[in-house]
């Protein structure tokens, strides 16, 4: 039981970072019906910039991550600019190669500036675990934990209450309405890749205190995706309980299954659990279904 | 004689039979021999290392031209070419070495039993589309990769099988030059087969189904019927071509058929042009020895900079994905639509108005 309670909160924990990183994906695709591929290395220079500014500048731990994340929004608005704004109303294919192809250019760019080898960031969090009844566990955890639930409510908040916010869900609703109403389209659709740099930044730098940094950490881009896929690409509450259902179960799936298997079942098993629930829910679990006509 | 420096002024259809002909003109007919046969004796004056780059360049073309069938043709993206290609280098492999079958019958049934698993993973085709059908084919991608790298009975896990070269009789097709041949004939039934298909009931569906599917439904398609035979026709090539590399490089395992190899393939399509045969094999042409030219480029660089072979790796994926972007930009419709602009100039010259 206790082995059980340990895998849960673990999954937990992985879940609400994954929950984030998809909230990245979900913001786009709600506002410009894209999927961004690059997701995973925004999440990885978003890191890196944040480790660099610690151990090269030494700069305190708070003020890097603001940079960082300041930098992780420019760099969002740019790219949306250069890359992205010519293929808005483009066929999907054009959309989802244009972002592999970013994706591609910024692993290079990863590659050449800080190499392949895994760096560990300096440690931030107390390392003295926490016990809770039988459950141990380790602070770095908890405080990703209760900083993915902060940037959730700040992000709800921000779209339920804000102007941007408010444009920003009517631009998702219907472009042409909202640009008639003189919202912005475009500036909206450059604010929507800002907070989906920064969102994946925060949990790119949640990982790193985790696991440490290589540039394998940007393959977490590609395994968050069957998590926002799961939630429905639009939704905001899927992006979370998607997150949630596939941190628990490939945490479970580590400790119970992978013995018997000889490992890897974890990686494959968000795959495995999409296509199921494709065959029965086309457009995921709270995703908006789209009626056709000819 | 006419006069072979004149070109023609435009194509001018009177009919259905002629605008669905395969050659248009009969000069075209010509060209395309005399292009064929180019390609047929280049072998003997070139070098081992540049018909090894054309056996690869041509392989690619088979599998790309698979893949354009499903993404080109019928508007079905798929991110899992890679674990196909894998499917049909490790079935040829487990044929051939385990079961001691011949090179002549593994390769068909390579093409078949990834054609069953393609099939297999198309099924849910019917209620996805878009985005949601790209990352359902991810997901096949991954899955697949599992099993190869984890059914060690089967296919020896991480460490992979060793194949050998086919015969026929008793030669072996050892030599670069004999494969190269190997790969031309494949490659010409592939081009042909498939230029063929979308003069067919069968192929004009499929691009039925691209250009709007609701509408192809109204005018009595079976969306589903075609959705899936497309992936079995595209996959059936994709294990062809799979089959052809794995019996090339002699070796196949899990890594060589990662999500980086998808991507290559759509890159192919796309730089090449979506929904062209032939733009199927200029860019796989293209995007094969992009690599290719940029390490012998770094390599002459080197004097001046040092430093740059260090970061080769890092370059050769910022290069990549740059020819993807701007693609995608400046010519969405790819290499083939540029080579039809440099036709179509020439058609009109000196007179360009």
């Amino acid at each position: 039981m206790t082995f059980f309670l340990q895998m849960l909160v673990t999954g937990i924990v992985v879940g609400s970072v994954y929950a984030l990183v998809a909230l990245g994906f979900v913001l786009i695709y709600k506002s410009s019906d894209a999927i961004n591929f690059a997701q995973g290395e925004f999440l990885l220079i978003g890191t890196y910039v944040c480790l660099t500014l610690i151990t090269a500048y030494k700069i305190p731990f708070i003020a890097a991550l603001l940079i960082a994340l300041m930098f992780s929004a420019v760099l969002g608005f740019v790219i949306e600019r250069i890359v992205l704004r010519p293929f808005i109303g483009e066929p999907v294919i054009s959309m989802i190669m244009a972002t592999i192809g970013l994706s591609s250019v910024l692993a290079g760019i990863v590659h050449i500036i800080w190499g392949h080898e895994t760096r560990v960031f300096p440690k931030i969090f107390s390392e003295q675990p926490v016990n809770l009844g039988e459950i141990v566990i380790a602070p770095v955890y908890l405080w990703s934990l209760l900083i993915v639930v902060a940037m959730l409510i700040i992000f709800t908040l921000f779209f339920k209450y804000s102007k941007l916010g408010i444009a920003m869900r009517a631009t998702a609703d219907d472009q042409q309405a909202a640009m008639s109403m003189g919202i912005s389209v475009k500036m909206i659709f450059a604010v929507a890749w800002a907070i989906a740099a920064i969102v994946s930044a925060v949990g790119g730098i949640l990982l790193g205190n985790i696991n440490g940094v290589n540039a394998s950490l940007s393959a977490i881009g590609l395994k968050v995706l069957p998590v926002a896929i799961l939630g429905g690409l639009d939704s905001i509450p899927g992006a979370i309980i998607g997150g949630l259902i596939i941190g628990i179960l490939e945490s479970l799936t580590g400790g119970y299954l992978d013995p018997l298997v000889g490992g890897g079942l974890k990686e494959v098993m968000p795959f495995v659990i999409l296509v199921f629930i494709l065959m029965f829910k086309p457009y995921g679990l709270f995703g908006k279904k789209e009626i056709e006509r000819v | 004689m006419r006069n072979p420096f004149v070109m023609d002024c435009g194509e001018f259809h009177v009919n259905y039979k002629q605008d669905m002909a395969i050659w248009k003109i009969s000069r075209v007919r010509m060209r395309v021999f005399i292009l064929l046969a180019i390609f047929a004796v280049f072998p003997m004056f070139a070098s081992d290392y540049i018909i090894g780059l054309a056996t690869l360049c041509g392989i690619a073309a088979i599998g790309a031209i698979g893949l354009n069938i499903l993404t080109g043709f019928t508007g079905q993206i798929s991110i899992g070419v890679g674990a196909f290609l894998g499917v049909g280098g490790y079935t040829s492999a487990i044929l051939t070495a385990k079961l001691g079958l011949s090179f002549w019958i593994a390769m068909p049934t390579a093409g078949i039993v990834t054609a069953i698993v393609g099939g297999l993973f198309g099924l849910p085709s019917l209620r996805l589309k878009g985005l949601y059908l790209a990352i359902a084919t991810l997901a096949a991608q991954v899955i697949i990769l599992f099993v190869i790298s984890r059914w060690d009975a089967l296919t020896g896990g991480t460490a992979g099988m060793v194949l050998s070269r086919p015969e026929l009789g008793s030669f072996v097709f050892y030599s670069e030059r004999s494969y190269y041949y190997l790969m031309f004939v494949v490659l010409i039934i592939t081009a042909i087969f498939t230029l063929n298909l979308f003069r067919s009931r069968v192929g004009r569906a499929f691009i039925a189904v691209r250009d709007r599917d609701v509408a192809a439904e109204v005018m009595g398609i079976d969306l589903f019927k075609y959705k899936v035979l497309a992936f079995i026709v595209s996959s059936f090539f994709v294990g062809i071509a799979g089959a052809l590399l794995g019996h090339y490089t002699m070796v196949v395992s899990p890594e060589l058929y990662s999500i980086t190899v998808s991507i290559e393939y759509l890159a192919i399509i796309l730089v090449g042009g979506l929904g062209s045969v032939f733009g199927s094999i200029y860019g796989a042409v293209f995007i094969t020895l992009l690599p290719v030219v940029l390490r012998s480029g770094v390599e002459m660089m080197s004097g001046v900079f040092p430093d740059l072979s260090a970061v080769l790796i890092g370059m050769k994926e910022v290069v990549f994905g740059l020819v993807i972007i701007l693609f995608l930009i400046y010519e969405p419709q790819g290499l083939a639509k540029i080579w039809k602009n440099i036709k179509d100039y020439f058609k009109l010259w000196p007179f360009s108005y």
